[in-house]
């Protein structure tokens, strides 16, 4: 069962090098790759959106989307279809070439960031010796297209959303960046294949999973919370604030285009959220001993939804940032925090086994924590807020 | 010369002709950043893996993304009026020509020429690089990061807002512009009740 698309992929391959000439099998092997994954992650895509949408609902105290098909559940379909026969949109001003080409360059860097995502027991498309270098180097190239899709537009909302968009990556990206450096650091390799193995094992109750170290943990929170940013998700949704920016850089984008730049923020929130699952909790290892059973892909699939589950509950509870607030957590804090982070898993390594690990470690990451916290409100005068209510 | 390379290598040459030859700025730094990624991509070919990764990280998602906001932030990104092109161009290529050329004789006149061709290719994955970078060449690396935080400590100074006299000046300018409370949006009930 664990192996079963991958035996799968080798009996397909070994039937067609009957057919096929010799030089054309890796071509048609890499292409079965690049179909599963464009096939999965967008199912995994049109499952997310009714997903969100159900999920709002039940935390805005509405119904979600509940018309077509058993409980709505066929709406991501009908989306679909609405989005292809959609008029297409451009305005006259726009600068055309570029306007066409954004949502292709975005959408590119986000399917190609999975082809070093281990998703299973053997199943990686390419075993990269720096797969986690890869990663990062492909996901800044969308950066690009965020800028390129607001500044064609011709738009003031487009270019305000496009500036605060790349603004916001690129102050982001040095936490997730950084936040991934400790596992690098204790597992020394960047070889997300390998990252994975160094957490197949069992201690105790606990898998060696790295959100249960005290650096791990901390490096774990600090991750997602860039992810989030990164991924342009509330509460970091300034980039397409509704209520300020229209929709932000993708104002002046109708029908399929549309729906390719909501394809590719969801497809490299589901990458960042497997790379986060990869690094810190334990890819597609089980948590227990006794679970083995259960196909390794069904690990990560089950981690991947639980993490998505987390971006939804995040959505629905908190509020938008301002931008100062942004810009002042990502570097007041975030940056801080994931350099002390470093020091952590640099003594979690040296200090040597047992408790005192622990303590040392845990005791850089809770007390830097609490002293940068007091040391950013200290001052502001910000007390707990009290309402006075109209008599 | 490899299919690949030359398909890169054209990519990549086409990409600067571009980036020199638009009019418009934006487009010439979209240009720009294809052509960095054709210079990534032939590092990738060399199978210097380190170098053309970090090659896309620096110069696609930082130097490229530098380049627009400084475009976008001193001037409009409208296309000029008249081409770009200009006389003084010709003393600009008699110069690239002797520098390349010079460049071409110095390549050719190597030791290194000779020496290649018996050495086989020299095997560097991350591991080594990250090893050489934290032994042999550490020092010239600490010395690196000193000057990028002076240089990062330079610029927050000479962007910060100057905590001076003109500060104070606007400060108490906008307390005395504050306005008193807003009177006049709900009328106060009357005793009559309800609302005039």
């Amino acid at each position: 069962m664990d192996q079963i698309f991958v035996a799968l992929k080798h009996w397909l391959l070994g039937q067609l090098a009957t057919i096929l000439p010799a030089w054309l099998l890796p071509v048609v092997s890499a292409l079965m790759s690049i179909a599963a994954i464009i096939g999965v992650f967008a199912t995994l895509f049109a499952i997310m959106t009714i997903l969100e949408r159900k999920g709002l609902g039940r935390i805005q105290n509405r119904y979600g989307p509940n018309r077509v098909g058993p409980f709505g559940f066929l709406q991501p379909a009908a989306d679909g279809i609405k989005a292809i026969i959609k008029e297409d949109v451009v305005p006259r001003a726009a600068d055309k070439v570029v306007h066409f080409l954004a949502p292709v360059v975005l959408v590119i860097p986000a399917l190609l960031v999975y082809s070093v995502l281990p998703i299973g027991r053997n199943m990686v498309a390419i075993d990269l010796d720096a797969g986690l270098l890869f990663f990062f180097a492909v996901g800044a190239a969308s950066e690009l297209a965020v800028f390129m899709a607001g500044w064609s537009s011709r738009n003031k909302y487009a270019l305000l959303g496009a500036m605060r968009a790349v603004a916001q990556m690129v102050s982001y990206e040095i936490p997730l960046i950084l936040s991934t450096i400790s596992v690098v650091m204790i597992t020394g390799t960047l070889s997300p294949v390998k990252i994975v193995e160094a957490q197949s094992t069992h201690a105790g109750l606990l898998p060696d999973w790295f959100v249960f170290t005290p650096w791990g943990f901390a490096g774990f929170i600090l991750f997602m919370i860039s992810a989030n940013a990164e991924a342009n998700r509330s509460p970091f949704d300034l980039p397409e604030g509704e209520s300020e920016l229209v929709a932000g850089y993708f104002t002046e984008y109708s029908g399929f285009k549309f729906a390719l730049f909501f394809l590719a923020e969801y497809l490299g929130l589901f990458a960042v959220s497997g790379l986060g699952i990869t690094l810190f909790l334990g890819g597609w290892n089980s948590p227990f001993a006794a679970l083995d059973f259960v196909p390794s892909w069904a690990w990560f699939f089950a981690k991947l939804l639980g993490l998505i589950v987390l971006f939804i509950w995040t959505r629905g509870t908190l509020p938008r940032l301002r931008v100062d607030q942004l810009m002042n957590f990502a570097w007041k804090f975030m940056i801080p925090m994931v350099l002390i982070n470093l020091v952590a898993a640099a003594a979690w390594h040296y200090v040597g086994g047992g408790f005192a690990r622990w303590f040392v470690s845990g005791a850089i990451v809770l007390g830097s924590y609490l002293l940068l916290g007091r040391g950013l409100f200290h001052g502001k005068g910000i007390t707990k807020r009290t309402y006075r209510y109209a008599e | 010369m490899t299919p690949p390379f030359a398909v890169i290598a054209v990519l990549t040459i086409a990409a600067a002709v571009a980036a020199m030859t638009l009019r418009n700025l934006v487009h010439s730094a979209l240009a720009i950043a294809v052509a960095f990624i054709g210079l990534a991509a032939t590092y990738l070919q060399l199978n210097a893996q380190f170098v053309g990764l970090t090659q896309i990280l620096v110069y696609v998602g930082a130097v490229a993304i530098l380049i627009v906001f400084a475009i976008l932030l001193t001037r409009g990104g409208e296309a000029p009026e008249k081409s770009v092109f200009s006389l003084s161009w010709i003393w600009g290529v008699l110069v690239t020509l002797a520098v390349f050329a010079t460049l071409v004789w110095a390549i050719k006149h190597s030791f290194v020429v000779e020496r290649e061709t018996s050495v086989t290719a020299p095997e560097a994955n991350v591991q080594q690089i990250g090893q050489a970078l934290m032994t042999r060449f550490v020092l010239p690396l600490e010395v690196i990061g000193l000057l990028l935080t002076a240089a990062l400590v330079g610029a927050v100074i000479i962007a910060m807002k100057e905590e001076s006299v003109k500060a104070k000046i606007e400060d108490g300018r906008s307390k005395m512009d504050e306005p008193a409370n807003p009177s006049s949006i709900l009328h106060p009930p009357s005793s009559r009740g309800g609302q005039r």
